[in-house]
């Protein structure tokens, strides 16, 4: 194991994947600064051939990843934060999610949507969604949310070898956050949730950003003796849903974590999935903890009241708990 | 005008090939449309075939085309099987692209033929993908993007021709310039030249008349020179006039006419490309009636053949659609 930071992480997985296979190709705005520090260096190793600064266009810069991947090369785009998807949607929406099957199979897309998400930093309101939901429902498109370096160095390895478009989501403002990586060659494999503690008296289910605060969570619930079985989505699309059933089996109590605006978000998703699929195994409603329907606003204690913490999840935890015990 | 080459005999007995190809082609989808035979509507480039033909004349198989909603024309020149094409565009699983993506999606890629595109515009950014993979394999092959003066409004234009010329892609820009942007006639919607927009960018442009076929293969040979010896992009903005209606469901949802009959007729008339060539070839005792009726006829029995064939195809099974949404791979 070494123990290396979020940026380094996924900078490794980009330098070993352009080592090992010399048609991929990175580009986006100031990749070569790189202003999250994700893609730094690369420039110098890999040459400007294979690494480009491009101007600000992201829809063009989306929808020359479909034109560069359909023409035999593995693209990485950089989108730098993720709200600019939506400046860029029609090569998203338009082209990298349909081409494939409007060609009946005829054409794949090897290529990798790179954006950084999320709130908390006073970035406001055009810096810090978490735009899940636009993604997830498109199809033709796998999306991956690291929570840590170790899955963000496997996922973003799977998304490049990945013959499809792969949105790759890492949390915003968590590029210095250490973790062990293994030392040997790994990947995560694209679509598998991870269960990453046990417990036996309520499910939190969370993914990317949520993962560090659903954790302290079931620290906190411990303390109090309310043990979490939590869950680590890893992939929004496709969904590990029997491994989310599982989990939520395993408790009968679920809390979804998200960092979307509530309505049409990831936890909802998953929310009408356990529903359908694991409705006899739950012994309370599914609860959500997201953003409500608004806009992060600029000043700090205005923004942190939106978002997930750790208190909003011992609070819900500790009422679907205690509800049980009085019935 | 740009270009000092013109095509000899067999080259214009090709482009009349290809025109009347694309012609034949159309009226029968016009015609299959109008019987109901069609599951969806298509867009038709009657009036215009002199540009894909001229164009496409000039590029190898190894060159890329992304093309329009209007693409037909564009993916015969280009090599497309005109049997895939029909099976397609009557949904059927023998078609280029298994019947799932219709008129407005005809591509084939072993053809270089890299998507019409339903989305105004969308060819422009791809098209740039696409040449910036060509400047990597640095083999010499080159991208064409084809699209509308409608197109030309969208900010992914400028978007692409700053790319293409500050990178020094081999991409030529081919505005394929009908006169109208759907139900709007360009003047009302587009200032300027088109081509003018290329200039400031230090892209040479050419505008060409688009129903001249022997011009348009005139300045596509100065343009692919250009591209083809690592000179950077080209923009050639083709003059050209849609003679059927935007598309052949238009009489249901238009009520207010938008241009004049006689102004239809007189294109139809006296500027049609196919009519043109095939009098300056007699002009010139080059080709006689006999042998141009044999070229014509020609093309009708490929239509017919392709007609048939598309009408005899399967129809793909309800949920075939589920199967093309990924590739399900890895390297
Ligand atoms: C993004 C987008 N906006 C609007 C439309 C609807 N539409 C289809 S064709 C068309 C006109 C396009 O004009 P032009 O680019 O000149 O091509 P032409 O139809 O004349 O061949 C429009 C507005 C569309 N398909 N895509």
């Amino acid at each position: 194991m070494v123990r290396i930071r979020f940026i380094q992480a996924i900078n490794t997985a980009l330098r070993e994947e352009m080592q090992r296979d010399d048609k991929v190709i990175l580009f986006g705005e100031d990749v070569e600064a790189s202003i999250f520090g994700d893609t730094r260096g690369l420039i110098d190793t890999f040459g400007s051939r294979r690494v480009r600064n491009t101007p600000i266009c992201e829809n063009t810069l989306t929808g020359m990843a479909v034109g560069a991947a359909a023409s035999g090369y593995r693209v990485v785009l950089h989108m730098m934060f993720a709200n600019f998807i939506y400046t860029g949607f029609d090569g998203i929406a338009n082209q990298m999610a349909r081409m494939r099957l409007m060609s009946g199979g005829q054409v794949q897309l090897p290529l990798t949507v790179i954006a950084s998400y999320g709130g908390g930093r006073s970035n406001a309101a055009q810096h810090s969604d978490t735009p899940f939901a636009p993604v997830m429902n498109l199809g033709g498109i796998h999306v991956a949310v690291p929570a840590n370096p170790a899955d963000a160095k496997g996922l973003l390895k799977s998304a490049i070898r990945c013959n499809d478009p792969v949105i790759f989501l890492e949390p915003g403002g968590r590029g210095g956050e250490l973790g062990d990586v293994p030392d040997e060659e790994y990947l995560t494999p694209l679509g598998e949730a991870a269960v990453v503690r046990r417990g036996g008296d309520v499910t939190l289910i969370g993914m990317g950003s949520t993962m560090r605060t659903t954790l302290q969570a079931a620290d906190m619930l411990a303390g109090d003796g309310i043990e979490c079985e939590v869950v680590d989505c890893r992939s929004l699309a496709p969904l590990d849903e029997a491994t989310l059933c599982a989990a939520a089996a395993c408790t009968g109590r679920v809390i979804v974590v998200d960092e979307s605006r509530d309505r049409c978000s990831a936890a909802s998703h998953i929310a009408a999935v356990l529903a359908d699929r694991a409705f006899g195994d739950l012994r309370a409603p599914i609860k959500r903890i997201t953003v409500p329907d608004c806009s992060l606003p600029y000043a700090p204690a205005s923004e942190s009241h939106l978002l997930p913490d750790a208190d909003k999840i011992v609070a819900a935890a500790t009422t679907l708990v205690r509800a049980g015990e009085v019935t | 005008m740009k270009g000092n080459l013109s095509p000899d005999v067999s080259q214009c007995l090709k482009l009349l090939r290809t025109m009347l190809l694309i012609r034949n082609a159309e009226e029968r989808l016009g015609a299959d449309f109008r019987d109901g035979k069609l599951p969806g509507g298509v867009h038709l480039s009657i009036g215009q075939e002199a540009v894909a033909a001229g164009v496409c004349a000039h590029l190898d198989a190894g060159d890329q085309i992304a093309s329009t909603h209007r693409g037909h024309g564009h993916f015969l020149a280009k090599g497309g099987d005109p049997r895939a094409l029909f099976a397609e565009i009557y949904g059927k699983r023998e078609g280029i692209c298994r019947g799932m993506g219709g008129s407005m999606h005809v591509a084939d890629f072993s053809r270089g033929i890299i998507g019409a595109n339903g989305i105004v515009g969308a060819g422009l950014p791809i098209a740039t993908g696409a040449a910036l993979a060509n400047q990597l394999d640095g083999d010499g092959q080159m991208t064409v993007c084809i699209f509308g003066d409608g197109a030309s409004n969208q900010g992914v234009l400028m978007e692409s021709l700053n790319i293409a010329s500050l990178w020094q892609l081999p991409l030529l820009f081919v505005c394929e310039h009908n006169g109208f942007c759907q139900f709007s006639p360009a003047a009302t919607v587009t200032a300027g030249t088109i081509s003018d927009r290329a200039k400031p960018f230090g892209i040479p442009v050419e505008v060409v008349d688009g129903n001249d076929v022997r011009a348009v293969w005139r300045v596509m040979a100065w343009a692919t020179d250009h591209i083809r010896s690592g000179q950077g992009p080209a923009f050639i903005e083709a003059r050209t006039y849609r003679i059927n209606n935007h598309f052949e469901r238009e009489h249901l949802v238009v009520t207010t006419p938008y241009r004049s009959e006689e102004e239809v007729s007189e294109w139809r008339r006296d500027r049609d490309p196919i009519a043109q060539l095939q009098q300056w070839l007699r002009d010139k005792s080059l080709a006689d009636d006999a042998a141009l009726a044999a070229i014509a006829d020609e093309a009708a029995a490929v239509v017919d053949d392709s007609a048939a064939f598309a009408a005899a195809g399967t129809v793909p099974h309800a949920n075939e659609g589920a199967g093309f949404m990924f590739a399900g791979t890895y390297s």
